[in-house]
């Protein structure tokens, strides 16, 4: 194998070429991005960038280091096309030849169809993360749409920095699609303790320019609208070369597509559940980074085993670092012990832990949820102490 | 500016220019040293940047932080007295000289 392309140049495309030249990979490395400039991580956008301003903390590696690396970096350019007959990428008026293909493509966020949602801001991209901050720079009303993770982020750092804050979740309850009810409820009552109202069950019907409306009627006056309503894959490029794309692009244990030059990684690959089998879709920078070291090892021949790690998230929210261990099913039940720490459970099967501001609990989770699984009765047995099982 | 050596697993040191303000971690990813991580951006989520501060900086360096303990406890390499996750010191003025040493393995 001489030539690997890989579309996407967010943290886990610069992690499978970091990867693949740490196992020793001779050949070519183009990684191409849409975005201008170097790999930046996302994470911080919506924590402490907002909070501190400080961009050159965002970024992954100097430029130097692609020079180091023999890591070609095509910025700022747009895939249009591939074509997996002659293994090349076509981009504008460029074409890129590859033995292999990775695609690490990503998310972009989801625009729902609410009428006026184009006057409301995004927080996805450092530009705007950076029109985000300067808007606060002045006393705002400000609504979020959306209480998941990035909604709640910014809503946490805005009421902080002495803005009115709303967030307006169309679900029951807050960040439901990653969290128990009871961590659901730990979060509101901090939210609402330090004063941003919270609308549960309620979904935005119209954005204006002087605020957004609720389904139920209520009007909220807002100077700046912040939709943070979730992500949806980028799978238009597979879905044109014929790759199967089921909610991502579909791959198998090892990461590859029914076409065996084709691997996908990160945010935009449904892959099998290492724990259940059932195919998911992670967006995390743990998942998008295994994904590029499993993808390198295979290539380079060091490794073939089936993807295995162990799912983690985190949020900072306030004072609180929401820390996930495992992947929960939407139907997973829960206990939560004295100190808050919630465990779910698929079945008699601990599926998850999550922890605020527990980093012991949350590590000795990953690890141990890493081996054989842990069964309720034992956790029970052992007073929900994960060191005990 | 204050000047940070790291010396690799094998050897090899690397002396760098530091911003005060920054940290261990970050300089390292700026100036292009290999042999740190990093990879949650110091967000205290991963034990990627583990480093182990030289003998005679551990006084300057101080103890570790909250949690640390516990995210080194699933470092890759072996962890000692003087292991630290390296996102968490930060660079002042009196860490000017400072020598941290990296361990084979990040990941």
């Amino acid at each position: 194998m001489r030539d690997v392309v890989i579309i996407g140049a967010g943290q886990g495309g610069l992690q499978a070429a970091m990867s693949l030249r740490q196992d020793g990979f001779e050949g070519t490395i183009t990684l191409i991005g849409a975005e201008p400039g170097l790999p930046y991580q996302r994470p911080p956008l919506s924590k402490a960038y907002l909070k501190s301003g400080d961009a050159g903390a965002l970024q992954l590696r100097p430029e130097s280091f692609f020079e180091s690396k023999q890591i070609t970096l095509v910025e700022g350019t747009w895939v249009d096309s591939i074509d997996r007959e002659a293994r090349r990428v076509h981009a504008a008026d460029r074409v890129f030849s590859y033995d292999h293909l990775i695609l690490a493509t990503g998310t972009r966020n989801l625009r729902p169809p609410i009428p006026g949602a184009e006057l409301a801001l995004d927080l996805r991209t450092r530009e705007d993360a950076a029109r985000l901050r300067a808007a606060l720079d002045r006393p705002m009303r400000c609504a979020v749409i959306g209480g998941g993770f990035i909604g709640l982020e910014f809503a946490a750092v805005a009421r902080a920095l002495g803005h009115e804050v709303t967030v307006a979740e169309a679900a029951p309850r807050l960040m439901a699609r990653a969290v128990s009810p009871e961590t659901s409820a730990r979060f509101l009552a901090m939210h609402r303790d330090m004063g941003t109202r919270v609308h549960l069950g309620d979904p935005v019907c119209e954005v204006r320019e002087d605020g957004i409306s609720l389904a139920s009627g209520t009007r909220i006056e807002a100077d700046l609208v912040l939709m943070a309503a979730g992500v949806i894959p980028n799978t238009e490029l597979a879905t044109a070369a014929g790759l199967a794309v089921d909610n991502g692009v579909v791959v198998d244990a090892q990461l590859l597509t029914t076409d065996p030059a084709i691997s996908v990684l990160g945010d935009c690959a449904v892959f099998p559940d290492p724990a259940t089998g059932r195919p998911v879709r992670l967006e995390s920078v743990q998942a998008a980074t295994d994904h590029a070291r499993l993808i390198s090892k295979r290539l380079t021949g060091k490794a073939d085993a089936p993807y295995a790690a162990v799912p983690w998230f985190w949020s900072d929210q306030a004072d609180c670092k929401l820390q996930i261990a495992g992947l929960a099913g939407a139907g997973d039940c829960s206990v939560t012990r004295e100190d808050g720490a919630t465990f779910r459970f698929a079945g008699e099967r601990l599926s998850a832990v999550e922890t605020v501001n527990d980093a012991r609990t949350h590590m000795q989770s990953r690890k141990r949820l890493a081996g054989a699984p842990v069964l309720r009765s034992a956790l029970e047995a052992a007073g929900f102490d994960m060191a005990g099982v | 500016m204050v000047k940070v050596t790291y010396v690799a697993a094998d050897g090899t040191r690397t002396e760098v220019d530091a911003a005060v303000g920054s940290n261990v971690m970050q300089t390292a990813l700026d100036n292009d040293v290999d042999g740190i991580v990093g990879e949650c951006g110091g967000a205290m989520m991963c034990a990627t940047c583990h480093c182990y501060v030289d003998e005679g900086w551990t006084e300057a360096t101080g103890t570790r932080r909250d949690g640390e303990d516990d995210m080194l406890d699933c470092a890759a390499d072996e962890v000692k007295p003087v292991s630290r996750l390296s996102c968490q010191i930060k660079l002042t003025e009196e860490l000017d000289g400072l020598v941290v040493h990296l361990p084979e393995e990040q990941v």
